[in-house]
């Protein structure tokens, strides 16, 4: 099996605030890391990627991050303009006053012009060899099947003409295990781990890439082994122990225990879908990622998490 | 519960009451379906009369846990059996139906299209399966455009629509103004004008060599046939689609905004509700889900948790009783460190909560549910959250 940092083209995805941006930061970060000229790019213009770097808004012309990392946001006009120029060396473009409001109609029109655009810009840039590993900020769960299958979809609708021209080599860097796959974010409960599981066999039936991984985020730390909840439960039980407890502590312990208790509840809830995710995603590799408490987002949250995500890969 | 009002009397309940069309917003994984279906349930048991909540989620729990095997494009009654189940009086009726965006828009086809070879050619082509089904514009605005039609059949006192994820929270908002404006666009009018006539030479105009070079004529040509024949819907569908702009508008209409406290759903929600603002559409209430309990703020037991962290050995000592004292100190430890952790959480939470620009006249808030919600007893008990 190739290893997820040794492919060339990683689309993240998920249902949407599992931490699929945070995820694709701390990809991004891990690879150039290890050597790895990287691009992160993200494909919803949300913004909110640069969040993850503290680096300021990002663009279509990618900003450097680090040494090795670079950052940019998806724009599908600004890749059709690049396109024209570099495919067609198109004279009259110059002469095209309201590119956007032609490109806006065409691609409302087309179906797939929008979502070719940004695959196809990507692809491209593996293709040209212009980083080792490029990580895709993609679409959620909802939509990604859409943007993975627009180069077939356009090779069945289009007869001739240079987008059907150009669907031969992307569907050959996607379908390419080797170097294409998308790794799926889902958090430990329920709607993030069934969207998983179908987006995994959709993206099996419909489109020619490779699920690479699954990474599970927020996963909560166990707070007891057997023995101990065993103590807990009785220490719960009896009033007694609390108010000596509370005694010891200089205050009332009793929603310290309650917090435990619901500590322990949802991180019961929470195992049950996990399991229910290796289950059904047998072979599947999973990495898991714990919840941090501390921080959310920002440079330390992405920093953090590559780290956690280094160790579930043995770098 | 805690909960916060910026006008004393409102409470959801009213707001639903005095409303005919509520439309559940957010970002993805907040709980808009389930919080969607809670207040229909609760408004159908409740306040009375016909409910219908709309859905575009297929999944099968929702169905369960109305009482139902499944649902689909067509409304079903959850069964008055379900709500007894749960203890519950029913007042009035609980409909529900999903989204289905092929079925919705060969719907409108037929009602739209002039005659049947034009309705049967369209339904034929094979952009029109691909724009309807593959392509996820088209879903924003088969929401609204489903929304209106069922509010103008009269069937239902009160209909609750639980919104799709889109790309961006505005896209379905913005999905009948664009859907109108694309069908009387003077563009969508150039590229058929080739097909319509052959007086304008194609190769010189710039437009029809840029659409060439990308698309091929062959696929122009299929585009421009399946625009002619969707044209002559034009009257029908650009109508159609003022009308649902005008729903949303309306003074019946209201939205509810669903999140959770974590930063990035908030975010879009704030982003939602000045967008609301903007196009002075109703904000009814906003509901914030998966809220950690107010106690992990209790200062008090921030001072207990720190002092039994920093000496859990010590502390155990009061529970000589329980047996092995390093097992207890462990535990001791454990529970602190986890108290404190979510303490946090709960901490920043209440910050971002604090930090809400915009309050609607219903905030509510929805505690953390230990379990995941499976029956129309929990939908009726999250309802309960949020109803009063």
């Amino acid at each position: 099996m190739t290893s997820l940092l040794d492919r060339r083209l990683l689309f993240v995805t998920g249902k949407g605030g599992v931490g699929k941006t945070t995820m694709a930061a701390a990809l991004g970060t891990l690879a150039a890391e290890a050597g790895k000229r990287t691009l992160v790019c993200e494909v919803d213009a949300k913004g909110n990627l640069a969040d993850f770097f503290e680096a300021g808004p990002t663009g279509f012309a990618p900003t450097q991050i680090s040494e090795r990392l670079f950052a940019m946001s998806m724009d599908t006009e600004e890749s059709l303009k690049e396109y024209l120029s570099l495919q067609l060396k198109m004279p009259v473009l110059a002469r095209i006053g309201s590119l956007a409001r032609t490109f806006d109609f065409v691609a409302t029109a087309a179906p797939g012009v929008r979502e070719i655009l940004t695959v196809g810009k990507l692809a491209w840039e593996v293709r040209e060899g212009h980083y080792d590993l490029v990580v895709v900020d993609a679409s959620a769960s909802g939509h990604i099947v859409g943007q993975l299958a627009a180069p077939e979809a356009i090779k069945e609708l289009v007869q001739v003409g240079l987008v059907r021209d150009q669907t031969g080599w992307m569907l050959d860097i996607l379908g390419d295990a080797e170097r294409t796959g998308v790794v799926i974010v889902a958090a430990p409960e329920e709607m993030p781990v069934q969207e998983t599981i179908e987006l995994a066999a959709r993206l099996e039936a419909e489109t020619v890439v490779d699920l690479a991984a699954v990474v599970v985020n927020r996963v909560l730390p166990e707070l007891f082994n057997e023995t101990e909840e065993a103590l807990f439960d009785r220490l719960r039980a009896d009033d007694e122990h609390v108010a000596a407890l509370s005694t010891a502590a200089g205050g009332s312990v009793a929603p310290i225990l309650d917090a435990a208790e619901l500590a322990v509840s949802l991180r019961r809830s929470r195992a049950g879908h996990l399991q229910r995710l290796r289950t059904e995603l047998a072979g599947t590799e999973l990495l898991y990622v714990p919840y941090l408490f501390q921080r959310s987002h920002g440079v330390r949250a992405t920093a953090r998490i590559a780290g956690h995500l280094g160790e579930e890969l043995g770098r | 519960m805690a909960r916060r009002r910026a006008k004393a009397s409102a409470t959801l309940e009213k707001l639903l009451a005095a409303k005919e069309i509520v439309i559940c917003c957010g970002s993805g994984g907040v709980g808009k379906t389930t919080t969607a279906a809670a207040a229909g349930a609760m408004a159908a048991a409740e306040l009375g009369g016909k409910v219908l909540v709309v859905t575009v989620d297929p999944a099968r729990r929702l169905a369960s846990a109305l009482g139902l095997e499944s649902f689909g494009n067509v409304e079903t009654r959850v069964p008055p059996e379900a709500f007894t189940a749960a203890g519950v009086e029913c007042r009035g009726e609980l409909w529900a139906a999903m989204l289905d965006t092929k079925r919705s828009w060969d719907d409108l086809v037929h009602q739209h299209a002039p005659d049947a070879k034009t309705r049967d050619a369209i339904l034929q082509n094979p952009l029109y399966a691909n724009i309807t089904g593959r392509f996820v514009q088209s879903h924003d605005y088969i929401a609204m455009e489903r929304l209106y039609e069922i509010h103008a059949s009269g069937r239902y006192d009160l209909v609750i629509v639980d919104t799709p994820p889109t790309r961006n929270a505005l896209d379905f908002l913005e999905a009948p103004e664009r859907m109108a404006d694309f069908f009387s666009s003077r563009l969508l009018r150039w590229l058929t004008v080739p097909y319509r006539s052959r007086i304008v030479n194609v190769a010189t105009k710039p437009f029809y060599r840029v659409a060439d070079a990308i698309l091929g004529s062959a696929f122009l040509e299929d585009i421009a046939e399946f625009f002619l024949l969707f044209q002559t819907m034009y009257d029908g569908f650009v109508e159609r689609a003022r009308a649902v702009q005008r729903v949303l508008a309306d003074k019946r209409t209201t939205f509810v905004v669903v999140s959770t406290l974590e930063s990035a759903p908030l975010r879009e929600a704030e982003f939602f509700m000045s967008a609301l603002e903007q196009r002075r559409f109703h904000l009814g209430a906003v509901v914030l889900n998966k809220v950690l309990p107010s106690y992990l703020l209790d200062p008090g037991a921030a001072g207990a948790a720190s002092r039994l962290a920093a000496d859990p050995r010590a502390a155990a000592g009061a529970l000589a009783e329980l047996g092995d004292p390093d097992l207890a100190a462990r535990v001791v430890e454990e529970v602190a460190q986890s108290f404190l952790n979510f303490r946090v959480v709960a901490t920043r939470e209440a910050e971002q909560r604090a930090e809400l620009a915009r309050t609607p006249d219903v905030l509510a808030t929805v505690p953390y549910f230990e379990s995941d919600i499976h029956d129309l007893t929990g939908l009726l008990r999250l309802g309960e959250q949020i109803w009063r």
